[in-house]
């Protein structure tokens, strides 16, 4: 499924269902690296190995951006569980991510 | 930086070019505001048009506000044929935002660069117009965040060398996030739509308020939609070709023909006012008519009143304009005063002369754009028409509408007469419970004119001006002209019976003179005649008397004379005794007269 899949996405496809997601960033710009940080730091602490993350660069493959809508970056679209949805931003507020994605956060430290 | 003299990329959109001297600054980028519905969208999109269509520069059109789809919808109002160029020329991009987009944190329109900076590529794209920006800006978080996505944006098309143009909204207030007074600094050309009611109806400008390293026309301009969409009211560079002509056209009715030395001037212009009914149209209508007949083309621009209907009613008094119809010398156009403001009405007239090209023009009746809007407005764009028509060395005949009689009410409502080379008042005169229609011609510059006031007659034959007949100060007409004739024929024929009559009676008289002097003649031979018989008879007398004294003195042999006896007096015989008698004192008489 992904064309250019990143070394972080992992799969683990244990009890808990699949987060499958996108992340599309413009080139190295600092919203770009930050989102890489926000989503990883995320996923780390919150959805475990339960996630699927293809991530694109709209300056490598802007016809990718153009099939999926993506005018503003860095933009993550869930494509399931559930109805899709997509957050905007530099995914600063872990709250809303999770909102969005349909997680529940996890306390543990 | 470029050099300062700048490149320029022409909008095709007529006016604008002229404003702008040129159209919009290459490869910069110009800012396009304006409130609502103002035709921001309609203007950039045009520029695109005519870019990709005429000078096969192809461009990328950014909707942030409406979906593509929708702006095809409303493009299909003018002969673009969008979808046409959609397909090879024209690229366009939804840019709408979800509305159910989650936001979290900073973001940055890199995607949107990406995408068009492929299709740029691929197109060769020379145009790009992001249309609503202030839809995505009001997305960003907060002004400086704005700030870097307009510089962003900015460093990006001049990189990519595009001439750009980006429309925004602007509310009454400045809402929203952004300084707009930021976003005219950092552009090149800035734009401003207007649109407001005027009586009800809507009047739009545009003002070009800033335009780095160029000089362009300051003030509002006003501006229209036609088929061919935006018209920008641009004044036009003077052309003064007013190489004066002395040629004559005919206003296709002979008697007003001879009244103006001939005809009308070409390339003049022709007030014809006048109250509802005095047939206005039909010498418009006759004109127009003659002009087709002569093959020059021809404008008929009617307002309120459509084309079908005018043709019908010029039908009726024996005017075929059908045939011009179709050959395409004759082209009508009908425009509705309660929709659409004068300028906008203006803008497409002119865009029809420039595609027409007509010889002569019939506006009827100009008065009815006073209806609508404000009337200054009204006026400027009487004027402006007026003018572009004499730019366009067009012969036209405007028709006006004017309460009452009164022809001096034209000057206080639309002020063309002013302007106007030639002005004909049409008027009612009522006398004797009779309206009869009247012609006069108050100026006709240029031409020796008749200054006599003259009856419009009628008929399904056509027009004719009657001799009108004047009398004790006052121009008489219809049935009272023809009362007055007959009564005046009939007391000329009184005059002249009475002429003979006493001249018969002189004749009579002189012949009794003659008459009486000949009896007298003969009197007076007789009398004559008396007096020598007389004359004779007293000689005699007087001989016959001398000779008796001498017998009686003989007889009496010297005796002294005696007195006479009254026998010899009873002897004596005639005139003389009865005479004696008379006198009374007969005893001496005969003494004395013997």
């Amino acid at each position: 499924m992904a064309r250019k899949l990143s070394a972080k996405a992992r799969c683990d496809a244990k009890s808990t269902t699949v987060v499958v997601m996108r992340l599309f960033i413009a080139g190295r710009g600092p919203n770009s690296v930050k989102a890489i940080a926000n989503l990883q730091a995320i996923c780390e602490q919150h959805l475990k190995d339960s996630f699927r993350l293809e991530l694109i660069d709209v300056c490598e493959y802007p016809e990718r951006a153009l099939a999926e809508g993506v005018l503003v970056t860095p933009s993550l679209t869930k494509l399931s569980p559930g109805p899709a949805a997509r957050v905007i931003g530099n995914l600063s507020d872990t709250g809303s991510v999770l909102a969005a994605l349909g997680v529940q956060p996890r306390m543990a430290g | 930086m470029a050099p300062r003299n700048l490149s320029k990329a022409a909008t095709g959109i007529h006016g604008f070019d002229v404003l702008s001297r040129g159209g919009l600054p290459r490869n910069r980028t110009s800012l396009v505001m304006g409130r609502p519905g103002t035709g921001k969208t309609v203007f950039a999109l045009q520029t695109l048009v005519n870019a990709a269509r005429d000078r096969k520069e192809p461009g990328i059109f950014v909707a942030f506000e409406e979906d593509p789809a929708q702006i095809f919808e409303n493009a299909a109002t003018f002969d673009w044929r969008l979808p046409a160029l959609a397909r090879d020329s024209l690229f366009f991009l939804n840019a709408q935002l979800s509305p159910t987009v989650v936001q979290s944190g900073d973001f940055d329109l890199g995607g949107m660069l990406a995408i068009l900076q492929a299709k740029k590529k691929e197109f060769d794209a020379r145009w790009i117009v992001f249309d609503g920006i202030d839809v995505l800006l009001a997305l960003l978080p907060d002004p400086g965040a704005a700030m870097r996505e307009i510089y962003r944006l900015r460093d990006w098309l001049a990189q990519n060398e595009l001439t750009a143009i980006i429309t925004t909204k602007i509310d009454g207030a400045e809402s929203g996030v952004v300084s707009y007074g930021f976003m005219q600094f950092m552009v090149d050309c800035v734009i401003r739509f207007d649109g407001r009611l005027e009586q009800a109806i809507p009047v739009r400008r545009l003002e070009i308020a800033k335009y780095r390293g160029s000089d362009f026309a300051a003030g509002e301009f006003p501006l229209g939609f036609g088929p061919r969409g935006m018209v920008v009211a641009a004044p036009e560079a003077a052309e003064t070709h007013d190489e004066a002509s002395t040629e004559r056209v005919s206003t296709g009715f002979a008697d007003l023909d001879t009244m103006l030395a001939g005809g009308l001037l070409r390339g003049s212009s022709t007030l014809i006012t006048g109250a509802p009914g005095t047939s206005k149209t039909t010498l418009a209508g006759k004109f127009a008519a003659a002009a087709c007949r002569r093959g020059e083309r021809t404008l008929y621009v009617s307002f309120d009143e459509g084309g079908d209907r005018i043709q019908r009613n010029l039908k009726s008094v024996g005017i075929q304009l059908a045939a011009h119809l179709k050959s395409g010398l004759l082209r009508f156009y009908s425009g509705r005063t309660d929709q659409d403001n004068p300028e906008e009405h203006l803008t497409r007239i002119v865009a029809l002369l420039h595609e027409h090209q007509p010889q002569c023009v019939v506006v009827d009746p100009l008065s009815a754009i006073a209806k609508t809007g404000a009337l200054s407005s009204a006026r400027a764009v009487g004027n402006r028409l007026i003018y572009k028509l004499r730019d366009l060395n067009a012969t036209v005949v405007i028709t006006a509408l004017v309460d009452g009689d009164d022809p001096q009410a034209e000057s206080t409502a639309l002020q063309i007469s002013t302007i106007a080379d030639n002005w004909i008042h049409l008027s009612y005169l009522v006398l004797g419970g009779e309206r009869n229609r009247a012609l006069t011609i108050v100026k006709s510059r240029g031409t020796q004119h008749s200054n006599q006031v003259r009856e419009l007659l009628l008929s399904a034959s056509g027009l004719a001006l009657a001799e009108v007949y004047s009398s004790g100060g006052e121009v008489l007409m219809g049935t009272l002209r023809w009362e007055k004739e007959a009564e005046e024929n009939s007391r000329r024929r009184k005059r002249q019976d009475e002429f003979s009559r006493k001249h018969r009676e002189l004749e009579f008289a002189e012949a009794d003179i003659a008459a009486r002097i000949a009896g007298l003649q003969l009197e007076l031979q007789r009398q004559r005649a008396e007096l020598a018989l007389y004359t004779r008879d007293g000689a005699a007398r007087r001989t016959s008397s001398g000779e008796r004294k001498k017998e009686l003195r003989r007889l009496r042999s010297a005796d002294a004379v005696s007195t006479p006896g009254p026998a010899p007096a009873k002897q004596r015989a005639g005139r003389a005794s009865a005479n004696a008698r008379k006198n009374g004192n007969g005893g001496r008489e005969p003494r004395r007269g013997a």
